[in-house]
């Protein structure tokens, strides 16, 4: 009798039997894969172990405690959402990349060691590369190993990291690590890259744009939310994460204000919502982690639902660059639906769940009286509704009618669609669902008529200064062009590094050539050469011109050269020679 | 599908609408000032005190994100589409 089976073997086993089903069975046996694993889970107690022992390290493959959990749910519902709106589309190899992503993640959030946590930590990358790849366009394809390059450094230095501290701490148990020392930074910088940490963030509006139409709802689901985790577990309470966090915040809005592909929009209020999580992980008392698990959750619903979207938009019309868009709300009306409740809920409207969960770091960070940190947080609040709360509906689906009239998305991209912005709404009106699952006891009441009014005060007044700056002409025009991110510091940097090792290093590679090989070596040849030659002319010379009526002395010299050459010298000279050694023999 | 659609008048189609959403906002915002002095406030710091503070931020906020993108960062960093190829 198998009483348990983990998620992570579930997903990744099941995954591989996709290609071996035909059309409905592939469906249903697609769709029940994250059920059976779901089935199994509800089930499981928390505190939940497997030990085993491997080469005298203590492996735990296997942990549940209520952080884990509430991550796993979440994971599960956006598998099998993702799965319904992938349904349409028919790939293996998504499907494929998907379940083994899905199951990654899962496997890295309940991983008890540090050995288990990076071997799926690295599958998530693997996996993760074809579903950008499955695009199969050039940009895609170049945009994949650049996510790859990013991921493996990334890796590295975790794993860098992960075994200096397991030298330092002589054991491989994954619980709270804390910067201390080398080895810790490793692991948290290891982590950032996954997180998208500001400066380190470039794989991600780069490579989630070229992936394919459900790729990118599976990518906004895990790598980074799989982060957002390990830094909960690993790093809570580190201060550094509150400025990287509130830096994370702020900055994408302005990129995502002037960006022309919808999808990247996107991925720049991806990086600001994820923002969010790292203050909440970095106050670390339990409400902002609690906030941090919340908002985790209900990110996860609406930005794959505004993913979805974009996506359902792009299967359609063949267009994301919002120059090409504009008043589908005519020909995909639920899809525009779908995708306002999408934005309202990212923009935290009251009853959405954005409201329920952002409102817990912010209010954390209130509480903790971090009032720089507050005041960023409202402004990306506010910023957040203006790019993508306002811009993406309305420039996809209303403003200028780029002219488009397509068929309404699939039958399964909108049941996909439906059941995330129902939960959308579902954990904005009610709360206590998500409160219930959340890591610690939670004893926070978002709806307050202050907390309502004021929310509701700061997005209106956003979407007045949106309408004013439309109408006056102010607002800047999408135009078809790309911006530069800080990807230029090490692109060019890495040129610029290339060119002065170039010119200097090499610099000093052709000197030496030139002097020792070019000069010294050949000035030492030629007077090896000519030594003896010119030895004899110098000695014998007055000899010679004593003796006879000689030629000229440079006719001389050069029949010496000559024989010097071929190893013959006139009998007298041997005869001269011979008689010098002699004579030392005598001497001596 | 698409004479069919030509034919239908939408929603937007007609200024009217446009300018009763616009209506309908304005409106919006002028209840939700007029609300404020019936809430009570638990502020956490000073500047929530004062009348409209959420609303001034969120509206100074947004115009300077706006101001900022497209005339400090844009010209830094816009490139043709093609600049990577």
């Amino acid at each position: 009798m198998i009483e348990f089976i983990p998620p992570a073997f579930i997903y990744i086993v099941g995954a591989l039997l996709v290609p071996l089903l035909r059309g409905r069975v592939k469906s249903a046996y697609m769709l029940i894969l994250p059920v059976i694993s779901f089935f199994f889970l509800i089930n499981t107690q928390v505190g939940t172990a497997w030990e085993i022992n491997f080469l005298g390290f203590d492996l735990v493959p296997f942990k549940v405690d209520r952080l884990s959990l509430i991550f796993a749910y979440i994971f599960h519902l956006i598998s099998l959402i993702g799965i319904i709106y992938t349904l349409s589309i028919k790939s293996d190899l998504e499907y494929m990349a998907g379940l083994v992503y899905a199951g990654s993640a899962l496997g890295v959030v309940f991983a008890g060691d540090l050995f288990t946590f990076f071997v799926f930590w690295e599958m998530l990358t693997v996996s993760a590369l074809w579903l950008i790849w499955a695009r199969r366009t050039k940009a895609s394809q170049a945009a994949g190993f650049r996510y790859l390059m990013v991921h493996v450094f990334g890796g590295l230095v975790l794993l860098a990291g992960i075994i200096m501290y397991i030298s330092e701490q002589k054991s491989i148990s994954l619980g709270f690590i804390g910067l201390h020392s080398p080895a810790t930074y490793f692991i948290f910088i290891g982590m950032g890259i996954n997180a998208a940490w500001p400066l380190l963030h470039t794989w991600l509006p780069d490579a989630y744009p070229e992936s394919t139409v459900g790729g990118a709802v599976f990518l906004s689901a895990f790598t980074t939310k799989t982060a957002v985790y390990a830094l909960a577990r690993t790093f809570p309470g580190t201060e550094e994460l509150i400025w990287i966090g509130a830096v994370m915040t702020a900055f994408p809005i302005f990129f995502a204000v002037i960006e022309n592909n919808m999808r990247r929009v996107l991925s720049y209020s991806l990086i600001n919502q994820v923002g969010f999580m790292m203050v909440g992980i970095g106050i670390g008392t339990q409400l902002s982690i609690n906030g941090t698990a919340a908002h985790a959750f209900a990110h996860i619903l609406y930005k794959s639902l505004l993913f979805m979207s974009m996506g359902a938009v792009m299967f359609r019309t063949g267009k994301i660059k919002a120059t090409d868009l504009g008043g589908l709300y005519k020909s995909m009306p639920w899809t525009a639906l779908f995708c306002i409740i999408g934005a309202a809920s990212i923009s935290a409207f009251p009853l959405t769940s954005g409201f329920i969960s952002k409102s817990m770091v912010i209010d954390a960070a209130a509480h903790g009286h971090m009032s720089i940190i507050w005041l960023a947080l409202v402004f990306a609040s506010a910023g957040v509704f203006h790019h993508s709360g306002i811009k993406i509906p309305f420039f996809a689906f209303f403003g200028h009618d780029a002219g488009h009239r397509v068929k309404e998305a699939p039958p399964s991209m909108l049941i996909a669609m439906g059941i995330a912005a129902f939960f959308c709404i579902f954990l904005g009106v009610y709360p206590k669902f998500l409160y219930s699952i959340l890591p610690y006891p939670v004893d926070f009441v978002p709806y307050t008529a202050s907390h309502v009014l004021f929310q509701l005060q700061l997005l209106m007044f956003s979407a007045l200064a949106f309408t004013l700056l439309l109408l006056s002409g102010i607002y800047p025009a999408e135009i078809r062009a790309i911006n530069l991110d800080t990807d230029l510091i090490y692109r060019k940097g890495g040129r610029l590094f290339y060119q002065v090792m170039d010119k200097g290093l090499n610099a000093i590679n052709r000197t030496v050539e030139r002097v020792f090989i070019g000069e010294f070596i050949v000035g030492l040849t030629a007077f090896v050469k000519q030594l003896p030659a010119k030895l004899l002319a110098k000695i014998c010379w007055p000899f010679w011109k004593t003796a006879f009526e000689a030629p000229d002395k440079k006719t001389i010299h050069e029949n010496l050269l000559k024989r010097a050459r071929s190893g013959f010298y006139p009998i007298s000279i041997i005869g001269l020679f011979t008689a010098i050694y002699f004579a030392l023999l005598f001497l001596l | 599908m698409s004479t069919e659609d030509t034919e239908k008048k939408h929603i937007f189609d007609n200024p009217k609408n446009v300018q009763r959403v616009l209506y309908g906002l304005f409106g919006c915002l002028v209840l939700l000032l007029a609300l404020e002095p019936f809430v009570h406030k638990h502020s956490y710091f000073p500047w929530e005190e004062s009348f409209g503070f959420y609303a001034i931020y969120g509206f100074v906020a947004c115009v300077l994100l706006v101001l900022a993108a497209k005339y400090i960062l844009r010209p830094l960093v816009k490139r043709e589409e093609d600049y990577y190829d």
